[in-house]
């Protein structure tokens, strides 16, 4: 394997780790307001706070993965970066300024009483959550799609051609198997009636999950070039992520959510896995003529840079695995409704 | 405005902003983790509630620095894709290493500080924000790495009209980085050090537990003094090395419009810069050369010979920077560096004669002083920045050179005030939070927590452990 190819797959491994990891926490913003109400203010907050900090701990460390992958883009496809950033300008800062209330909500919220502050960093969560899952979907199912390039390798396309159908409904599908993967993660962390309820909802909407992806799957088939890059059966991997969520109605009835929470993993992973294979060995496609794609190859770096960062990475990712992987240990425990040992 | 001023001001205003929160983590992170350790060795309860109390200003600091950074990485793609495409061979490099070796190391081991408390030992506990410290100053040792290459590029080779890395050792070990790397974790130290007399200063005035106050602001007076000196001297180091390699710099700095051997050092100069000349200025004699070279003579080139040689260097082209701005912020930099320098050593001398209580005007001087830091922090920046226009990458590539051509005017107009708003907004909301925090200070005792009123009570609770 060339280490254009490495790279293609290291930079997909980051990506797919932003996704499972922030895609649960997501998730958990997206179910804020949804699970977070019923009963007297007081209960309402204590809710809220339980929801909260069960990635309390976590978020920032699983954000950490986008920011991995963009300096890994940059380093490694530089050509890749400066197109895509350039070109997805208005979804990227919009994905930023949502971030940046999000991150912030959560070392902000609960530090004042007034009723008006919390609720404004609720919104900030929930925002700071919807927002980003439905943009990426879009970004990375134009990415499958093939966007605008021109002999320059700009993107010359303006936003509204990223609103396309099929990059929409993928933005949707990413909004609700995240919020699936977070609800099944609430079931997992906490106790109650929040974690009731949260039982209840995964049930309730993971019907609508597997309609859309199926959805999705098949405009796949007419949006992408699936076909002449996979074949008409698409080998194991989009069939493994199909079985993976129909699985999970399965664990999610049997209520093993532990089981549920691998299976939406998967999902998201093989579903993820999937895109970046119809886009292989092109990182950006050009809707405009073929040969005007970015490729591995005419965006990457040099091959000394690319050897420089393979040393890096091959060191580091497992590192960063270890001791992320030992913080999910270390509060593994369900988050209580008490609020006088809630942190956040 | 065209398209290319607007994208330098927005990376100037999002830049600058980011820069209010990053010395800040740099300097408390590594105080407050000094103050757990030493809870952890003497097991005082004064220690416990001093990293509580210090670790709680710090959180709400460190997040505004996080999600604030996002926005730098993601910049340089967006609004400088040339750029990105010119030099991601070589600047990729570090930001991808920063993320890697440093911040997941701050993010995840942060999170596992402030979650953590009861679910680890107390050396485990302490352990983490020791490797958040360690994280923190790592990481602005590798965003230095890259704009050290700015300001200096090294090992690199020109390769189809891209810069190609020739040799990683190089971009480690550029000099540049060498005299801006401890220029930046000293000023981080002295803002946290102001920062914590400051605070301390408002608590001692109105003896709220002193106990805690008079040790912190004992700490931050030590490092503090220890840190300004060493900023000091760096700073010098770091002028020198400026001289050597982005004289232009120098020379506006100094709004020094001729040649001059030996050169003199200004106080004060008025300028016409439509003429680019100077209509009025108090000069020492001398100065500029022995601060130049450590010796009383020394040639030291004007903006006038230095424009000339760069035409015939680099072709023709104005390679003057705004003057005015390189002039005054270079000033308010070393004044105000000055200045804290002199506090610093008040400070010093309070605590060593073992006195706590003085002059009320005295405490309020402290309490002013946390504002100072920032001041010059911020002028540091500009100075180094805009003393490099029309530079991006000196010698190499022009600013106009770099700028997304893709993206819309009014599409950069938009996001430039839209962040503005935005991180207005979020000031207003930090600022009100560390007061808060800063103001409620320690409860006198453990049995003590019901003193504090009702209100500010819980929200202690919902925010502490």
């Amino acid at each position: 394997m060339d280490l254009n190819t490495v790279w293609f797959f290291l930079i997909a491994v980051l990506f797919i780790g932003f996704f499972l990891l922030e895609g649960f926490d997501f998730g958990v913003g997206i179910m804020l307001p949804v699970l977070g109400r019923g009963g007297d203010t007081a209960t309402v907050d204590t809710k809220r706070r339980v929801i909260i900090n069960s990635i309390g701990p976590h978020w920032d460390g699983n954000e950490v993965w986008l920011i991995t992958a963009g300096g890994a883009m940059f380093a490694a496809f530089p050509m890749w970066y400066a197109t895509m950033f350039s070109g997805f300008y208005i979804p990227l800062f919009i994905i930023v300024l949502v971030l940046i209330g999000r991150g912030v909500a959560f070392e902000f919220r609960s530090k004042d009483q007034n009723p008006k502050w919390r609720s404004l960093w609720d919104w900030m969560i929930f925002i700071g959550s919807l927002i980003p899952a439905l943009l990426f979907g879009v970004a990375f199912a134009n990415l499958a799609r093939g966007v605008p390039i021109d002999a320059n390798m700009n993107y010359v396309g303006g936003f509204f051609y990223l609103l396309n159908p099929y990059a929409l409904l993928g933005g949707i599908a990413t909004v609700l198997v995240f919020t699936l993967h977070g609800s099944i993660f609430l079931s997992l962390k906490t106790t109650g009636e929040v974690c009731e309820s949260a039982e209840r909802f995964s049930r309730r909407i993971w019907i609508i999950v597997v309609v859309l992806l199926l959805v999705f799957l098949i405009a796949t088939y007419f949006s992408t070039d699936i076909v002449s890059k996979l074949g008409v059966n698409p080998g194991p991997i989009p069939i493994a992520a199909m079985i993976a969520i129909l699985l999970c109605g399965f664990f999610v009835r049997k209520q093993s959510y532990g089981w549920a929470f691998l299976t939406t993993s998967l999902t998201i992973g093989l579903s993820l896995s999937t895109l970046f294979m119809i886009m292989y060995p092109r990182v950006m496609i050009s809707s405009l003529d073929p040969a005007f794609s970015l490729t591995i190859f005419n965006a990457s770096s040099s091959e000394y840079t690319l050897k420089l960062m393979t040393i890096v990475a091959l060191i580091m990712v497992p590192i960063i695995l270890i001791y992320q992987g030992w913080t999910y240990w270390v509060f593994r425990k369900r988050i209580e409704p008490n609020p006088e040992n809630l942190t956040y | 405005m065209d398209l290319l001023m607007l994208s330098r001001l927005q990376f100037a205003i999002t830049t600058v902003y980011h820069f209010f929160f990053v010395p800040l983590t740099l300097g408390l992170s590594v105080m407050v983790a000094l103050m757990e350790t030493i809870y952890v060795i003497t097991n005082q309860e004064v220690y416990k509630q001093m990293t509580k109390f210090w670790g709680k200003l710090f959180l709400i600091n460190f997040a505004m620095g996080v999600v604030t950074g996002i926005v730098q990485e993601f910049q340089f793609g967006m609004n400088w894709s040339e750029f990105s495409r010119y030099v991601g061979d070589i600047f990729g490099v570090p930001l991808a290493i920063e993320a890697l070796l440093a911040f997941f190391l701050e993010s995840v081991f942060l999170g596992v500080w402030i979650f953590g408390w009861d679910k680890l030992s107390k050396g485990l506990h302490a352990a983490t924000i020791w490797i958040v410290a360690i994280g923190a100053n790592i990481s602005a040792f590798w965003i230095l790495v890259a704009n050290s290459f700015m300001q200096q590029p090294v090992g690199y080779i020109v390769q189809e009209g891209r810069l190609v890395l020739e040799r990683f050792s190089d971009l480690i070990f550029n000099p540049n980085l060498w005299v801006q790397f401890p220029h930046t974790i000293t000023a981080g130290f002295t803002t946290a050090a102001f920062f914590i007399m400051g605070i301390s200063a408002y608590h001692l005035m109105r003896k709220h537990n002193p106990d805690v106050f008079q040790r912190s602001f004992q700490i931050a007076a030590i490092i503090g003094s220890i840190s300004i000196i060493l900023l000091g001297l760096i700073g010098h180091d770091q002028a020198q090395h400026m001289v050597e390699t982005q004289p232009m710099k120098m020379a506006a700095a100094e709004a020094l419009w001729t040649t001059e051997d030996p050169a003199s050092f200004s106080i004060l100069t008025i300028g016409d810069l439509s003429q680019r000349n100077e209509v009025f200025s108090i000069r020492l004699p001398r100065l500029l050369s022995l601060m130049s070279f450590s010796q009383i003579d020394g040639e030291v080139k004007g903006i006038y010979d230095l424009q000339e040689e760069y035409t015939q260097l680099y072709g023709p082209g104005d390679y003057i920077p705004p003057v005015a701005f390189v002039y005054w912020s270079f000033r308010i930099m070393v004044g105000v560096g000055t200045l804290l320098m002199l506090l610093a050593f008040v400070g010093l001398f309070l605590v060593m004669a073992g006195v706590f209580e003085v002059r009320t005007i005295i405490y309020k001087i402290f309490m002013l002083a946390i504002l100072l830091p920032y001041l010059a922090n911020s002028a540091g920046w500009i100075m180094t920045e805009v003393g490099r226009v029309p530079w991006l990458v000196f010698g190499l590539m022009v600013l106009r050179d770099g700028v997304s051509i893709v993206v819309p005017i009014g599409v950069v107009a938009t996001s430039l005030i839209v962040y503005t708003i935005t991180y207005a907004a979020l000031m207003g909301a930090d600022i009100y939070l560390l007061r808060k925090f800063a103001k409620i200070g320690v409860p006198e005792s453990r049995d003590d927590v019901t003193d504090t009123p009702a209100e500010e009570n819980l929200s202690l609770i919902g925010a502490q452990d």
